[in-house]
């Protein structure tokens, strides 16, 4: 996994309210075998509107999305995250997520960044301005901080936010999360060895075996 | 101490490890379901560090996501869906590598994963189940921990038979009184829903309680913790009783002779201690629930039938819910009753078991499906398929002019080729009416199926209780 330190992009703002991973990546882009190529399904279903915010030009290069409450709900498929990190995405921005896309997003280098409500709303309003809203996400000191594009940078502010303090180290060091769960592999045998009763196994029916 | 929870007595015995600030609990795993569409890069991922499946005998495979519905032989649909065909041989390769049981399409107990796994006995009371599949929490309905993991997760699973979790939350949901005759749990699931709001349950585990949860059958307890998710809630869960016993009692994989005994003492120690606390908790009344139809574009988005649409729904704000009404092509104030349908599905892992196609049956006796809607029926499972059969209902459903299908997903989430057009309204009892859900540009409203079944009649929303059929459940 790559390592996320920090992320300096211009913002895409998509103000919905939960925007579901079926919008995120519809079923028919899920019969691949691999995780290649998925930014081609990515909100697909809208995308068919010119109009539609990923559709502008000048805001192909930006790297992180801002949305509206609860991204993420809904499949647990974690196509939603290779789609928007094979897209482009490195970070979304909401006031919440989906805790099984949050989880899925953790574990490849998409960082979720939870802030404030007011917050959300407020540089949704900037993200949407003809001049744009550019962001700077530090997961190290866990700041997002706007970015000013003209010479008025003394306006620049920022909002503190946090990640589980196990993922947060994982995406800085670029460990991925199974390396670790494999070292704890003898504790988990430990704790099989331990239940008082062991729960029947899937391999062979108990009709087959009394 | 204070008691526990059944929350908390499962999570309890799970911890293979305790949680730290640094870093999450190691949960160990009971029973892991795989299936084609969210396991090949799991599988791969394990191929590439040259690991092996730990526990095969605690992983059970089956295919439901991509299979055709339609009869049709594999070479068949190599040439109609080449990639969905794909899946499948992939899942039966790698099932073949890691010697991982697999209820394949050549298997009498292939089906959908949600459906199976209870069907057989696998799913039982004080469990930690996971599958690569958000309505996992459908088998919380046994008394066991349920939940739906990412693709990364399957690898994890795979690999060590354990999870790094977090403890969630504990949110009790207590429904006291009786459901009336005509109202069903998947109106009961539908109304926790819109009154609790899309994201009520996000960072925690519901738990069903009261009278009215104490009285569902299996099968509604199944519909009920099926639809957790879609409030936010990984798992919901309903404490194992006389019941679930009476459910389980000669299943597959359910214990026997004295084994039996024993679990059950086991299971009967699993539910919430008289003194134990919640996190959050709310309290409703069953007699005041209606039928229910979603209106909108998420599954909170949902009124009792004879109400007008609203102006406000839990968990959106009006921008959404306006979005949510243009594509529908609906507005707040307009009445549901009479709307016209053209595609109605009964199926999916919320609604496809014997009961509820015997319940949508039991409607369309002796009738006929409207000339202008197509009817997909598509049974949760082959064991439910050769069931109905056994009992003549897919005779009543042909006969009405409804299409019977093979087991699966299907129109559920529309990846194997059953799928709704464009602008078209669809009755469906599965569980999402997110936009594009059952086909791009398609309408879904979500609905028992009582009210699926006399509306297609009908070929309009009609009140189920208000035509001349037997609707008392």
């Amino acid at each position: 996994m790559k390592p996320f330190t920090t992320l300096q992009s211009r913002v895409v703002g998509l103000p919905v309210d939960n925007i579901d991973t079926d919008q995120i990546i519809p079923a028919r882009f899920l019969k691949g075998v691999d995780r290649l190529g998925l930014g081609e399904g990515l909100f697909a279903n809208w995308r068919d509107d010119p109009e539609f915010v990923l559709n502008r030009p000048q805001l192909q290069d930006a790297r992180i999305l801002i949305s509206g409450e609860n991204f993420g709900c809904g499949s647990s498929r974690e196509h939603a995250a290779w789609a928007l990190l094979d897209f482009g995405f490195r970070a979304v921005i909401s006031s919440r997520f989906g805790d099984i896309f949050r989880s899925n997003a953790l574990k490849n280098g998409l960082l979720p960044v939870e802030l404030p409500h007011a917050v959300v709303r407020q540089l949704m309003h900037h993200a949407r301005e003809p001049a744009g809203l550019h962001l700077e996400i530090d997961l190290e000191g866990s700041r997002v901080r706007t970015l000013a594009t003209g010479p008025d940078s003394s306006t620049a502010e920022s909002w503190p936010f946090t990640v589980d303090p196990f993922s947060r180290r994982c995406l800085l060091e670029g460990i991925d999360q199974l390396g670790f769960l494999l070292r704890q592999v003898p504790a988990i045998e430990r704790w099989e060895a331990s239940r008082p009763v062991q729960t029947p196994t899937s391999s062979v029916p108990q009709e087959h075996r009394s | 101490m204070s008691g526990r929870t059944l929350f908390d007595k499962i999570w309890d015995a799970h911890v293979a490890m305790a949680e730290t600030p640094e870093h999450p609990a190691v949960l160990g795993i009971d029973l892991h379901f795989v299936h084609e569409v969210t396991s090949p890069q799991a599988f791969a991922e394990l191929n590439r560090r040259g690991l092996t499946v730990r526990r095969p005998d605690r992983t059970v495979a089956t295919m439901d996501h991509s299979t055709p519905t339609l009869p049709m032989s594999r070479a068949t649909l190599a040439v109609l869906d080449p990639s969905g065909a794909h899946q499948l041989d992939q899942l039966e390769t790698n099932c073949a590598r890691h010697r991982i049981p697999l209820f394949g399409l050549e298997s009498d107990h292939q089906g959908i994963v949600h459906v199976i796994g209870p069907e057989l006995g696998l799913t039982q009371p004080g469990m930690t189940i996971v599958c690569g599949d958000s309505h996992t929490s459908t088998h919380g309905a046994f008394g066991a921990l349920a939940f739906g993991i990412g693709t990364s997760e399957v690898g994890h699973v795979l690999a060590t038979q354990g999870l790094l979790q977090r403890r969630p939350q504990t949110f009790e949901v207590r429904v006291e009184g009786r459901l009336r005759p005509g109202v069903t749990a998947k109106d009961l699931v539908l109304y926790l829903i819109s009154r609790l709001g899309i994201d009520a349950g996000t960072g925690s585990v519901f738990e069903y309680r009261g009278e009215a949860i104490e009285a569902l059958t299996m099968e509604e307890r199944m519909t009920l913790c099926n639809m957790s998710i879609e409030a936010g809630a990984r798992a919901g869960l309903v404490a194992p009783d006389q019941t679930t016993f009476d459910y389980l009692r000669g299943r597959a994989y359910a214990p026997r002779g004295q084994a039996w005994e024993e679990a059950r003492r086991r299971w009967s120690e699993l539910p919430t201690d008289a003194d134990a606390t919640f996190d959050r908790s709310v309290t409703f009344d069953a007699a005041t629930i209606e039928p229910m139809l979603t209106y909108g574009t998420n599954p909170a988005m949902a009124v009792g039938i004879r109400e007008p649409i609203p102006d406000r729904a839990v968990g959106s704000d009006d921008e959404s819910l306006r979005k949510a009404l243009d594509y529908m092509g609906f507005r707040s104030g307009d009445q549901l009753l009479g709307q016209p349908i053209d595609v109605v599905f009964i199926g999916s892992c919320t609604n496809a078991r014997l009961s509820d196609l015997t319940a949508a049956a039991r409607i369309l006796e002796g009738r006929r499906v409207a000339d202008q809607v197509r009817m997909l029926v598509v049974p949760g499972s082959r064991q439910v398929k050769r069931q109905a059969e056994e009992l003549g209902l897919d005779e009543v459903f042909r006969a009405a002019g409804a299409e019977w299908r093979e087991a699966g997903c299907s129109m559920c989430l529309a990846m194997n080729g059953d799928q709704i057009e464009p602008g078209q309204y669809a009755l469906s009892t599965s569980n999402r009416n997110f936009e594009g859900r059952q086909g791009a540009g398609g309408r879904t409203l979500l609905a028992s199926p009582i009210t699926a079944a006399a509306s297609a009649i009908a070929g309009a929303i009609v009140d189920a209780r208000e035509t001349q059929v037997e609707v008392a459940s």
